[in-house]
């Protein structure tokens, strides 16, 4: 499909022993009497690249909201670097800063420039000054490939530059990890290669990433780690060699299969 | 139906219209019949009216140039003045009013919610006119308070059409509050913004442009509605544009200042309708 390098092959073996960015702990979420998240352990090292597949309903959009609490889990923990958020008592704006998140939809802020998208929350949040927001911004927007596009609204930007813009938002904020929620599905296929690369160039660089996706070809090559879920739980993972190229359990082959065919 | 015969003598030949989608010839003549005796009808009426008015009375007691411009310019400088002040008054009163009530419906505490439901509930609910009787004279009577004269007019009138406007911009608010998507505010808490800075950067710019059309709308209407002033029984220094044509009739037994009165109206709300309509069109090409 698309032109994939296989550079990114090098990612940083993750530490064993290291206290992981993000850790999962029998975490629960239902709607209503609907149970969407059935108890999921999962740790994300430090650099380390995850991705999430499954089926649309396995749960794993509602798994990544709830990692930085967009969505409130009903039950179990969710730590960052070996932090309770979940407790009352945790400031979520302070973790939020942290986790960088990337959204389906872009959600660009439509009244404002690409310039301020990615300034807004500096200033607002790290109380940075305008001279000081705006010089990191144009760093953030060059390092996606925007820099002339510093001055455009939303509006006048295609799907992939829009969330191109999205990712420099979130980079603005200089986060430890990156939440990717299905980040290419709403792209026109042939936008879905410029945003994949930006993700790959920041995967290549050290970031730590959870990914929910679609790009089988993504997970392939740029994962170190391979979740598929299906109905609220883990059903398989480990590295995408093995979970991709030798799927054991029969959903994940019914899967595969399904998605590959075409 | 009708006979198939009579149906092919299309130009273009039979096969560019299969049988079942022809309309045939005796409904396009019945269609052209109609048109021909609706234009008649009108122009009867048209002459009819025209016939039997007494146009020169109409003239004299209607569009009497003398009696418009004599007029001037007190119709401009009271009547206009002070409606627009009226209007103003009572828009930005009715914005702080809607802002607050808006809010409150939106808030998770149920007592609050209630509040503003029941204070918007009684103001769409009730006549303008009789908020405005029960302001300009209940109020005095029962708690003894007089209203003040400011910028020149009646602040009770201000205050009657604030509350009536308060209600109706509160719905409008709340609905462009509403219609700012959820992505908006969880990209902007993702970032670690507070649900304030939230609200005040992200949300309620883009609240108020989607509602900037029905907020136009709405003072074109409560400029209307200064005319319902009229029962204040205001002095000669503080009448809007309608009892200013009135107090003119009262005196002369002539309708033209009235008429005049009505002209103002139009040369107010005409342009503010149309930047509605162009308001309207350009929110529509944009999504």
């Amino acid at each position: 499909m698309n032109e994939l390098t296989t550079e990114a092959e090098a990612a940083p073996v993750p530490a064993i022993d290291a206290v992981p960015a993000i850790e999962l702990c029998d975490l629960r979420k239902s709607f209503g009497t609907n149970e969407v998240l059935k108890g999921i352990h999962l740790r994300v090292a430090e650099r380390q690249v995850v991705c999430i597949i499954g089926a649309s309903g396995s749960g794993k959009s509602t798994l990544l909201r709830c990692v930085n609490r967009l969505e409130e889990p009903t039950g179990g923990q969710v730590l960052i670097d070996g932090i309770d958020i979940t407790h009352p008592d945790c400031d979520l704006d302070l973790v939020r800063r942290d986790i960088g998140m990337v959204f389906q939809q872009f959600n660009l802020f439509p009244h404002l420039t690409a310039l301020g998208n990615v300034t807004m929350a500096q200033r607002k949040v790290l109380k940075r000054s305008e001279e000081e927001a705006t010089s990191v911004a144009r760093a953030v927007l060059e390092r996606v490939g925007l820099s002339e596009k510093a001055d455009a609204y939303p509006s006048q930007l295609s799907g992939g530059q829009q969330q191109r813009v999205a990712i420099a938002r979130a980079l603005a904020m200089s986060p430890k990890m990156m939440l990717f929620d299905e980040a290419t599905s709403a792209l026109d296929p042939e936008l879905v290669g410029d945003v994949l690369d930006v993700m790959r160039s920041l995967a290549s660089e050290g970031m730590t990433m959870l990914v929910v996706t679609h790009e089988m070809g993504f997970a392939r090559r740029v994962a170190d780690h391979v979740v598929f879920m299906d109905q609220g739980v883990i059903c398989e993972q480990g590295p995408p060699d093995q979970v991709l190229g030798n799927p054991s359990t029969p959903r994940l082959q019914q899967f595969l299969e399904a998605v590959l065919e075409h | 139906m009708s006979d198939p015969t009579t149906m092919s003598q299309g130009e273009l030949g039979d096969a560019a219209v299969p049988e079942l989608y022809r309309s045939g010839r005796a409904k396009r003549n019945r269609a052209k019949r109609n048109r021909i005796i609706t234009y008649g009808i009108s122009i009867v009426l048209v002459v009819a009216v025209i016939s039997a008015g007494d146009w020169s009375t109409i003239q004299q007691k209607y569009f009497d140039l003398d009696e418009m411009r004599a007029a001037f310019p007190d119709i401009v400088t009271i009547g206009v003045r002070n409606t627009i002040v009226y209007t103003i008054g009572a828009f930005v009163g009715g914005v702080a009013i809607g802002v607050i009530m808006a809010f409150l419906k939106l808030t998770p505490l149920r007592p609050y919610r209630w509040f503003a439901t029941t204070y918007i509930e009684i103001f769409r609910g009730l006549p303008a006119l009789l908020t405005i009787f029960l302001v300009g004279y209940l109020t005095p009577t029962a708690l003894g308070v007089q209203f003040p004269i400011v910028f020149g007019v009646d602040s009770a009138g201000i205050i009657a059409l604030s509350l009536v406007a308060g209600a109706y911009l509160a719905e409008t608010l709340r609905a462009g509050i509403e219609g700012v998507p959820k992505g908006q505010v969880e990209a902007a808490r993702s970032l670690g913004m507070s649900q304030g800075a939230t609200l005040k950067t992200i949300v309620m710019p883009q609240a108020f442009r989607l509602v900037i059309p029905p907020l136009t709308n709405e003072l074109v209407l409560l400029l209307k509605d200064t005319s319902l002033l009229v029962v204040l029984g205001t002095t000669t220094t503080t009448v809007e544009l309608t009892q200013f044509g009135r107090n003119s009739f009262n005196e002369s037994f002539n309708g033209s200042v009235l008429i005049l009165a009505g002209i103002m109206y139009l040369v107010i709300t005409i342009p503010m309708t149309q930047l509605v309509a162009h308001l309207e069109r350009r929110n529509k090409a944009r999504r």
